[in-house]
Protein backbone atom coordinates (compact mmCIF):
# COMPACT_ATOMS: atom_id res chain seq x y z
CA UNK A 1 0.00 0.00 0.00
CA UNK A 2 1.08 3.31 1.15
CA UNK A 3 4.39 1.33 2.55
CA UNK A 4 4.72 -1.09 -0.15
CA UNK A 5 8.83 -0.69 0.34
CA UNK A 6 8.43 -2.56 3.65
CA UNK A 7 9.66 -5.41 1.30
CA UNK A 8 13.18 -3.73 1.54
CA UNK A 9 15.48 -6.02 3.89
CA UNK A 10 15.85 -4.67 7.32
CA UNK A 11 19.20 -4.07 8.04
CA UNK A 12 19.16 -3.83 11.85
CA UNK A 13 19.57 -6.98 13.81
CA UNK A 14 17.09 -9.69 13.61
CA UNK A 15 13.39 -9.77 15.98
CA UNK A 16 13.80 -11.21 19.33
CA UNK A 17 17.58 -10.84 19.54
CA UNK A 18 19.46 -11.16 22.70
CA UNK A 19 16.82 -8.42 23.69
CA UNK A 20 15.29 -8.70 27.35
CA UNK A 21 13.55 -12.27 27.00
CA UNK A 22 11.03 -11.43 29.20
CA UNK A 23 9.96 -7.87 28.39
CA UNK A 24 9.89 -9.83 24.86
CA UNK A 25 7.96 -12.09 26.20
CA UNK A 26 5.90 -9.52 28.22
CA UNK A 27 5.52 -7.16 25.05
CA UNK A 28 4.26 -9.69 22.75
CA UNK A 29 1.79 -11.06 25.28
CA UNK A 30 0.44 -7.70 25.17
CA UNK A 31 0.13 -7.50 21.92
CA UNK A 32 -1.49 -10.65 21.19
CA UNK A 33 -4.07 -9.45 23.86
CA UNK A 34 -4.93 -6.59 21.74
CA UNK A 35 -3.07 -4.11 24.29
CA UNK A 36 -2.15 -1.30 22.64
CA UNK A 37 1.52 -0.09 22.76
CA UNK A 38 2.67 3.51 23.54
CA UNK A 39 5.88 5.32 22.81
CA UNK A 40 7.26 5.29 26.35
CA UNK A 41 6.43 1.48 26.36
CA UNK A 42 9.03 -1.12 25.72
CA UNK A 43 9.09 -2.60 22.61
CA UNK A 44 11.77 -4.54 20.48
CA UNK A 45 13.90 -2.57 18.54
CA UNK A 46 12.89 -4.50 15.39
CA UNK A 47 9.06 -3.29 16.12
CA UNK A 48 10.40 0.42 16.51
CA UNK A 49 12.48 0.32 13.35
CA UNK A 50 9.43 -1.40 11.39
CA UNK A 51 6.59 1.24 12.61
CA UNK A 52 9.20 3.84 11.95
CA UNK A 53 9.54 3.03 8.74
CA UNK A 54 5.73 2.13 7.56
CA UNK A 55 4.68 5.62 9.46
CA UNK A 56 6.98 7.83 7.71
CA UNK A 57 6.51 5.78 4.21
CA UNK A 58 2.96 6.23 4.93
CA UNK A 59 3.49 10.23 5.72
CA UNK A 60 5.94 10.76 3.06
CA UNK A 61 3.20 9.09 0.08
CA UNK A 62 0.70 11.55 1.47
CA UNK A 63 3.16 14.50 0.85
CA UNK A 64 4.36 13.59 -2.49
CA UNK A 65 0.68 12.18 -3.32
CA UNK A 66 -0.13 16.12 -3.06
CA UNK A 67 1.53 16.14 -6.32
CA UNK A 68 -0.12 14.84 -8.95
CA UNK A 69 -3.56 16.15 -8.18
CA UNK A 70 -2.41 19.57 -7.69
CA UNK A 71 -1.26 19.63 -11.02
CA UNK A 72 -4.92 19.89 -11.50
CA UNK A 73 -6.03 22.94 -9.43
CA UNK A 74 -6.10 25.65 -11.61
CA UNK A 75 -7.04 24.14 -14.30
CA UNK A 76 -10.31 22.20 -12.69
CA UNK A 77 -13.15 22.99 -14.98
CA UNK A 78 -15.65 24.76 -12.14
CA UNK A 79 -15.21 26.51 -8.67
CA UNK A 80 -17.30 23.78 -7.05
CA UNK A 81 -14.01 21.04 -8.38
CA UNK A 82 -11.25 23.22 -7.89
CA UNK A 83 -12.92 23.84 -4.28
CA UNK A 84 -13.11 20.15 -3.65
CA UNK A 85 -9.76 19.56 -4.84
CA UNK A 86 -7.61 22.03 -2.61
CA UNK A 87 -9.72 20.79 0.24
CA UNK A 88 -8.60 17.22 -0.74
CA UNK A 89 -5.01 18.42 -1.31
CA UNK A 90 -4.97 20.30 1.94
CA UNK A 91 -6.50 17.02 3.63
CA UNK A 92 -3.04 15.11 2.04
CA UNK A 93 -0.65 17.83 3.20
CA UNK A 94 -2.51 17.24 6.88
CA UNK A 95 -2.52 13.35 6.87
CA UNK A 96 1.37 13.68 6.34
CA UNK A 97 1.52 15.61 9.04
CA UNK A 98 -0.63 13.55 11.52
CA UNK A 99 1.37 10.47 10.39
CA UNK A 100 5.05 12.23 10.91
CA UNK A 101 4.11 13.39 13.89
CA UNK A 102 3.06 9.69 14.99
CA UNK A 103 6.77 8.58 13.27
CA UNK A 104 8.38 10.87 15.32
CA UNK A 105 6.86 9.80 18.73
CA UNK A 106 9.23 6.57 17.93
CA UNK A 107 12.65 8.69 18.67
CA UNK A 108 13.09 9.97 14.90
CA UNK A 109 13.30 13.57 14.49
CA UNK A 110 10.98 15.32 11.56
CA UNK A 111 14.05 16.96 10.20
CA UNK A 112 15.42 13.24 9.40
CA UNK A 113 12.44 11.83 8.42
CA UNK A 114 12.39 14.20 5.75
CA UNK A 115 16.09 14.21 4.54
CA UNK A 116 14.97 10.46 4.12
CA UNK A 117 12.78 11.07 1.88
CA UNK A 118 14.49 13.79 -0.27
CA UNK A 119 17.96 12.34 -0.27
CA UNK A 120 15.61 9.37 -1.65
CA UNK A 121 16.74 7.40 1.45
CA UNK A 122 12.69 6.40 2.49
CA UNK A 123 10.37 5.13 -0.41
CA UNK A 124 6.77 6.26 -0.95
CA UNK A 125 3.69 4.85 -2.76
CA UNK A 126 4.80 3.57 -6.15
CA UNK A 127 1.07 5.05 -7.44
CA UNK A 128 2.53 8.57 -7.27
CA UNK A 129 5.04 8.04 -9.81
CA UNK A 130 2.77 7.93 -12.12
CA UNK A 131 1.37 11.08 -14.74
CA UNK A 132 -1.74 13.15 -14.62
CA UNK A 133 -2.72 13.58 -18.43
CA UNK A 134 -6.06 14.68 -18.25
CA UNK A 135 -8.94 15.87 -16.07
CA UNK A 136 -10.53 12.09 -15.52
CA UNK A 137 -7.08 11.18 -13.63
CA UNK A 138 -8.42 13.32 -10.79
CA UNK A 139 -11.58 11.37 -10.98
CA UNK A 140 -9.57 8.31 -11.35
CA UNK A 141 -7.55 8.86 -8.18
CA UNK A 142 -10.54 9.73 -5.74
CA UNK A 143 -11.93 6.84 -6.98
CA UNK A 144 -9.55 4.30 -7.38
CA UNK A 145 -6.27 5.48 -4.96
CA UNK A 146 -8.39 6.78 -2.94
CA UNK A 147 -10.79 3.55 -2.28
CA UNK A 148 -7.25 1.25 -1.91
CA UNK A 149 -5.81 3.76 0.39
CA UNK A 150 -9.48 2.91 2.58
CA UNK A 151 -9.31 -0.45 2.30
CA UNK A 152 -5.79 -0.59 3.57
CA UNK A 153 -6.53 1.92 5.86
CA UNK A 154 -9.61 1.10 7.75
CA UNK A 155 -8.00 -2.19 9.17
CA UNK A 156 -4.61 0.34 10.36
CA UNK A 157 -6.87 2.18 12.64
CA UNK A 158 -6.81 -1.34 15.26
CA UNK A 159 -2.89 -1.29 14.53
CA UNK A 160 -1.00 -2.01 17.85
CA UNK A 161 0.88 1.32 17.75
CA UNK A 162 -1.35 3.90 20.08
CA UNK A 163 -0.06 6.91 17.78
CA UNK A 164 -0.45 5.53 14.55
CA UNK A 165 -3.67 3.96 15.30
CA UNK A 166 -4.87 7.35 16.24
CA UNK A 167 -3.82 8.84 13.32
CA UNK A 168 -5.62 6.01 11.03
CA UNK A 169 -9.03 6.97 12.54
CA UNK A 170 -8.82 10.97 12.08
CA UNK A 171 -7.48 10.12 8.82
CA UNK A 172 -10.45 7.23 7.50
CA UNK A 173 -12.77 9.79 8.91
CA UNK A 174 -11.66 12.38 5.96
CA UNK A 175 -10.77 9.45 3.36
CA UNK A 176 -14.27 9.01 2.34
CA UNK A 177 -15.15 12.32 1.15
CA UNK A 178 -12.22 11.93 -1.31
CA UNK A 179 -13.50 8.69 -2.76
CA UNK A 180 -16.40 9.99 -3.38
CA UNK A 181 -15.42 13.15 -5.10
CA UNK A 182 -13.44 11.19 -7.57
CA UNK A 183 -16.39 8.98 -8.47
CA UNK A 184 -18.62 11.92 -8.81
CA UNK A 185 -15.89 13.19 -11.05
CA UNK A 186 -16.62 9.94 -13.27
CA UNK A 187 -19.67 9.94 -13.00
CA UNK A 188 -19.97 13.23 -14.66
CA UNK A 189 -17.83 12.11 -17.25
CA UNK A 190 -19.69 9.08 -18.21
CA UNK A 191 -23.03 10.64 -18.42
CA UNK A 192 -21.36 13.15 -20.68
CA UNK A 193 -20.35 13.83 -24.00
CA UNK A 194 -19.12 10.24 -26.23
CA UNK A 195 -15.56 12.38 -25.62
CA UNK A 196 -16.03 12.88 -22.07
CA UNK A 197 -16.61 9.25 -21.38
CA UNK A 198 -13.88 8.05 -23.47
CA UNK A 199 -11.66 10.36 -21.14
CA UNK A 200 -12.87 8.50 -17.98
CA UNK A 201 -12.25 4.79 -19.81
CA UNK A 202 -8.91 6.01 -20.60
CA UNK A 203 -8.14 7.14 -17.22
CA UNK A 204 -9.40 3.70 -15.82
CA UNK A 205 -7.22 2.06 -18.09
CA UNK A 206 -4.58 3.65 -16.92
CA UNK A 207 -4.61 3.50 -13.22
CA UNK A 208 -5.95 -0.03 -12.83
CA UNK A 209 -3.45 -1.41 -12.53
CA UNK A 210 -0.81 0.55 -11.08
CA UNK A 211 -4.11 0.74 -8.31
CA UNK A 212 -3.75 -3.18 -7.69
CA UNK A 213 0.06 -2.73 -7.33
CA UNK A 214 -0.78 -0.50 -4.14
CA UNK A 215 -0.87 -3.59 -1.50
CA UNK A 216 2.26 -3.97 -2.52
CA UNK A 217 3.83 -7.94 -4.06
CA UNK A 218 2.20 -10.87 -3.77
CA UNK A 219 1.82 -13.37 0.01
CA UNK A 220 3.94 -14.90 -0.95
CA UNK A 221 6.77 -12.91 -1.60
CA UNK A 222 5.95 -10.44 0.95
CA UNK A 223 8.95 -10.50 3.42
CA UNK A 224 7.76 -8.96 6.14
CA UNK A 225 3.72 -9.93 6.78
CA UNK A 226 4.19 -12.82 8.87
CA UNK A 227 5.98 -10.58 11.19
CA UNK A 228 4.05 -7.58 10.70
CA UNK A 229 0.48 -9.85 11.37
CA UNK A 230 2.28 -11.26 14.48
CA UNK A 231 2.56 -7.64 16.18
CA UNK A 232 -0.59 -6.49 15.00
CA UNK A 233 1.04 -3.98 12.63
CA UNK A 234 -0.83 -5.21 9.54
CA UNK A 235 -4.55 -6.76 9.98
CA UNK A 236 -4.75 -8.76 6.86
CA UNK A 237 -2.40 -9.66 4.20
CA UNK A 238 -1.88 -7.72 0.72
CA UNK A 239 -3.69 -10.60 -1.32
CA UNK A 240 -6.59 -10.12 0.91
CA UNK A 241 -6.78 -6.31 0.96
CA UNK A 242 -6.48 -6.58 -2.93
CA UNK A 243 -8.79 -8.69 -3.53
CA UNK A 244 -11.59 -6.94 -1.09
CA UNK A 245 -10.79 -3.60 -3.34
CA UNK A 246 -11.78 -5.66 -6.69
CA UNK A 247 -14.82 -6.94 -5.20
CA UNK A 248 -15.91 -3.78 -4.06
CA UNK A 249 -14.66 -1.41 -7.19
CA UNK A 250 -15.53 -3.72 -10.21
CA UNK A 251 -19.19 -3.34 -9.88
CA UNK A 252 -19.11 0.36 -9.23
CA UNK A 253 -16.75 0.59 -12.76
CA UNK A 254 -19.20 -1.33 -14.32
CA UNK A 255 -22.31 1.12 -13.15
CA UNK A 256 -20.43 3.75 -14.94
CA UNK A 257 -20.80 1.88 -17.66
CA UNK A 258 -16.86 1.64 -18.25
CA UNK A 259 -15.08 -2.24 -18.86
CA UNK A 260 -11.62 -2.72 -16.78
CA UNK A 261 -8.35 -3.68 -18.60
CA UNK A 262 -7.89 -6.90 -18.07
CA UNK A 263 -9.72 -9.82 -20.48
CA UNK A 264 -9.24 -11.95 -17.38
CA UNK A 265 -11.73 -10.14 -15.04
CA UNK A 266 -14.86 -12.47 -14.23
CA UNK A 267 -17.15 -13.32 -11.73
CA UNK A 268 -16.88 -16.65 -9.60
CA UNK A 269 -20.05 -17.73 -8.32
CA UNK A 270 -18.48 -20.35 -6.25
CA UNK A 271 -16.37 -17.72 -4.18
CA UNK A 272 -18.29 -14.71 -4.69
CA UNK A 273 -15.02 -13.13 -5.72
CA UNK A 274 -14.13 -11.49 -8.72
CA UNK A 275 -11.03 -12.84 -10.40
CA UNK A 276 -8.52 -10.79 -11.98
CA UNK A 277 -5.27 -11.20 -14.50
CA UNK A 278 -1.57 -11.38 -13.52
CA UNK A 279 -0.63 -7.92 -12.16
CA UNK A 280 2.81 -7.20 -14.07
CA UNK A 281 5.03 -6.94 -11.18
CA UNK A 282 8.26 -6.00 -13.27
CA UNK A 283 6.39 -2.58 -13.71
CA UNK A 284 5.98 -2.58 -10.12
CA UNK A 285 9.38 -3.23 -9.25
CA UNK A 286 11.01 -0.74 -11.71
CA UNK A 287 8.86 1.94 -10.27
CA UNK A 288 9.48 1.01 -6.46
CA UNK A 289 13.22 1.17 -8.17
CA UNK A 290 12.81 4.90 -9.05
CA UNK A 291 12.17 4.15 -12.76
CA UNK A 292 8.57 4.55 -13.33
CA UNK A 293 7.14 7.96 -15.20
CA UNK A 294 7.60 10.71 -12.79
CA UNK A 295 9.91 9.68 -10.20
CA UNK A 296 12.22 12.19 -10.72
CA UNK A 297 9.95 15.01 -11.16
CA UNK A 298 8.40 14.45 -7.95
CA UNK A 299 11.40 14.10 -5.42
CA UNK A 300 12.46 17.32 -7.30
CA UNK A 301 9.54 19.29 -6.83
CA UNK A 302 9.86 17.80 -3.05
CA UNK A 303 13.24 19.24 -3.44
CA UNK A 304 12.27 22.42 -4.49
CA UNK A 305 9.39 23.14 -2.04
CA UNK A 306 11.59 22.00 0.68
CA UNK A 307 14.40 24.16 -0.34
CA UNK A 308 12.21 27.22 -1.27
CA UNK A 309 11.10 27.18 2.44
CA UNK A 310 14.42 27.53 4.10
CA UNK A 311 14.04 31.09 4.68
CA UNK A 312 10.64 31.17 5.37
CA UNK A 313 11.68 28.41 8.37
CA UNK A 314 14.73 30.44 9.40
CA UNK A 315 12.61 33.99 9.59
CA UNK A 316 10.13 32.20 11.61
CA UNK A 317 12.53 30.88 14.12
CA UNK A 318 14.47 34.65 14.14
CA UNK A 319 11.33 36.26 14.77
CA UNK A 320 10.26 34.15 17.56
CA UNK A 321 13.80 34.31 19.00
CA UNK A 322 13.25 37.97 18.63
CA UNK A 323 9.95 38.49 20.33
CA UNK A 324 11.16 36.24 23.24
CA UNK A 325 14.11 38.44 23.68
CA UNK A 326 12.33 41.56 23.86
CA UNK A 327 9.59 40.10 26.36
CA UNK A 328 12.14 38.76 28.75
CA UNK A 329 14.12 42.12 28.68
CA UNK A 330 10.59 44.10 29.39
CA UNK A 331 10.35 41.70 32.21
CA UNK A 332 12.84 42.22 33.77
CA UNK A 333 12.70 45.98 33.46
CA UNK A 334 9.33 45.98 34.85
CA UNK A 335 11.33 43.94 38.22
CA UNK A 336 13.99 46.63 38.18
CA UNK B 1 24.54 23.34 7.60
CA UNK B 2 21.49 21.53 9.06
CA UNK B 3 18.43 23.09 9.77
CA UNK B 4 17.55 23.85 13.14
CA UNK B 5 15.30 21.91 15.19
CA UNK B 6 11.73 23.30 14.96
CA UNK B 7 10.20 23.15 19.19
CA UNK B 8 7.23 20.27 19.28
CA UNK B 9 3.84 21.61 20.51
CA UNK B 10 1.10 19.43 21.78
CA UNK B 11 -2.53 19.90 20.51
CA UNK B 12 -5.57 19.86 22.65
CA UNK B 13 -8.86 20.77 21.18
CA UNK B 14 -12.47 21.22 22.78
CA UNK B 15 -14.58 19.76 20.66
CA UNK B 16 -17.90 21.45 22.23
CA UNK B 17 -18.88 23.93 24.83
CA UNK B 18 -19.19 22.06 28.07
CA UNK B 19 -15.92 19.52 26.68
CA UNK B 20 -12.85 18.77 28.18
CA UNK B 21 -9.93 19.73 26.06
CA UNK B 22 -8.53 16.46 24.68
CA UNK B 23 -5.57 15.17 23.18
CA UNK B 24 -5.71 15.88 19.26
CA UNK B 25 -1.84 15.44 18.09
CA UNK B 26 1.50 17.79 17.73
CA UNK B 27 2.65 20.21 15.47
CA UNK B 28 6.03 21.97 14.53
CA UNK B 29 6.24 26.21 15.44
CA UNK B 30 8.82 28.43 16.30
CA UNK B 31 6.17 30.10 19.02
CA UNK B 32 3.55 29.46 20.70
CA UNK B 33 1.49 32.02 18.40
CA UNK B 34 2.43 30.15 15.26
CA UNK B 35 1.80 26.79 16.70
CA UNK B 36 -1.80 27.60 17.62
CA UNK B 37 -2.33 28.56 14.03
CA UNK B 38 -0.46 25.34 12.75
CA UNK B 39 -3.30 23.46 15.04
CA UNK B 40 -5.87 25.15 13.41
CA UNK B 41 -4.60 24.18 10.23
CA UNK B 42 -3.70 20.67 10.28
CA UNK B 43 -6.59 19.56 13.72
CA UNK B 44 -9.57 21.57 13.10
CA UNK B 45 -10.79 21.67 8.98
CA UNK B 46 -14.05 20.32 9.49
CA UNK B 47 -15.00 22.32 12.75
CA UNK B 48 -13.90 19.66 15.29
CA UNK B 49 -13.57 22.51 17.94
CA UNK B 50 -14.31 25.44 19.39
CA UNK B 51 -10.61 26.08 21.58
CA UNK B 52 -7.03 25.05 21.41
CA UNK B 53 -4.30 24.82 23.50
CA UNK B 54 -0.64 24.28 22.70
CA UNK B 55 1.59 23.40 25.19
CA UNK B 56 5.73 22.94 24.31
CA UNK B 57 6.21 19.09 24.59
CA UNK B 58 9.17 19.17 26.63
CA UNK B 59 7.26 21.17 29.22
CA UNK B 60 5.03 17.83 29.44
CA UNK B 61 5.95 15.48 32.67
CA UNK B 62 4.86 11.72 32.14
CA UNK B 63 4.42 9.00 34.17
CA UNK B 64 7.10 6.45 33.24
CA UNK B 65 5.19 3.04 32.17
CA UNK B 66 7.85 0.95 34.33
CA UNK B 67 6.13 2.59 36.98
CA UNK B 68 2.37 1.68 36.01
CA UNK B 69 2.19 -1.58 38.82
CA UNK B 70 3.65 0.91 41.83
CA UNK B 71 1.41 3.81 40.89
CA UNK B 72 -2.22 2.05 39.71
CA UNK B 73 -2.48 -1.47 41.39
CA UNK B 74 -2.89 -0.20 44.56
CA UNK B 75 -6.44 0.77 43.40
CA UNK B 76 -7.23 -2.28 42.31
CA UNK B 77 -7.92 -4.05 46.02
CA UNK B 78 -9.83 -1.07 47.65
CA UNK B 79 -13.19 -2.43 46.63
CA UNK B 80 -14.80 -0.56 49.13
CA UNK B 81 -14.26 2.71 47.58
CA UNK B 82 -17.13 1.78 44.96
CA UNK B 83 -20.82 2.20 45.63
CA UNK B 84 -21.54 -1.33 45.03
CA UNK B 85 -19.78 -2.35 47.69
CA UNK B 86 -22.10 -1.56 50.02
CA UNK B 87 -25.12 -3.16 50.65
CA UNK B 88 -28.69 -1.66 50.81
CA UNK B 89 -32.08 -3.28 51.39
CA UNK B 90 -33.96 -3.35 47.87
CA UNK B 91 -36.92 -1.96 49.85
CA UNK B 92 -34.83 1.72 50.56
CA UNK B 93 -35.08 2.21 46.98
CA UNK B 94 -32.76 3.66 44.56
CA UNK B 95 -29.71 5.12 46.15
Amino acid sequence: MYTQALNQKDSGPPAGAPEDAERLARFEARVAADDKIEPNDWMPAAYRRTLTRQISQHAHSEIVGMLPEGNWITRAPSLRRKAALLAKVQDEGGHGLYLYAAAETLGTSREQLVDQLLSGKAKYSSIFNYPTLTWADIGAIGWLVDGAAIMNQIPLCRTSFGPYARAMVRICKEESFHQRQGYEIMLTLCRGTPAQKAMAQDALNRWWWPALMMFGPPDAESAHTDQSMRWRIKRFTNDELRQQFVDATVPQGHYLGLTFPDPKLRFDEASGHWQFGEIDWEEFRQVLAGNGPCNRERIEARRAAHADGVWVREAALAHAAKRRARKAAAQQLAAE
Amino acid sequence: MPEAHMPVWEVFIRARAGLAHRHAGSVHAPDAEMALQAARDTYTRRGEGLSIWVVPSAAITASDPVDKGSLFEPTADKIYRHPTFYEVPDEVGHM
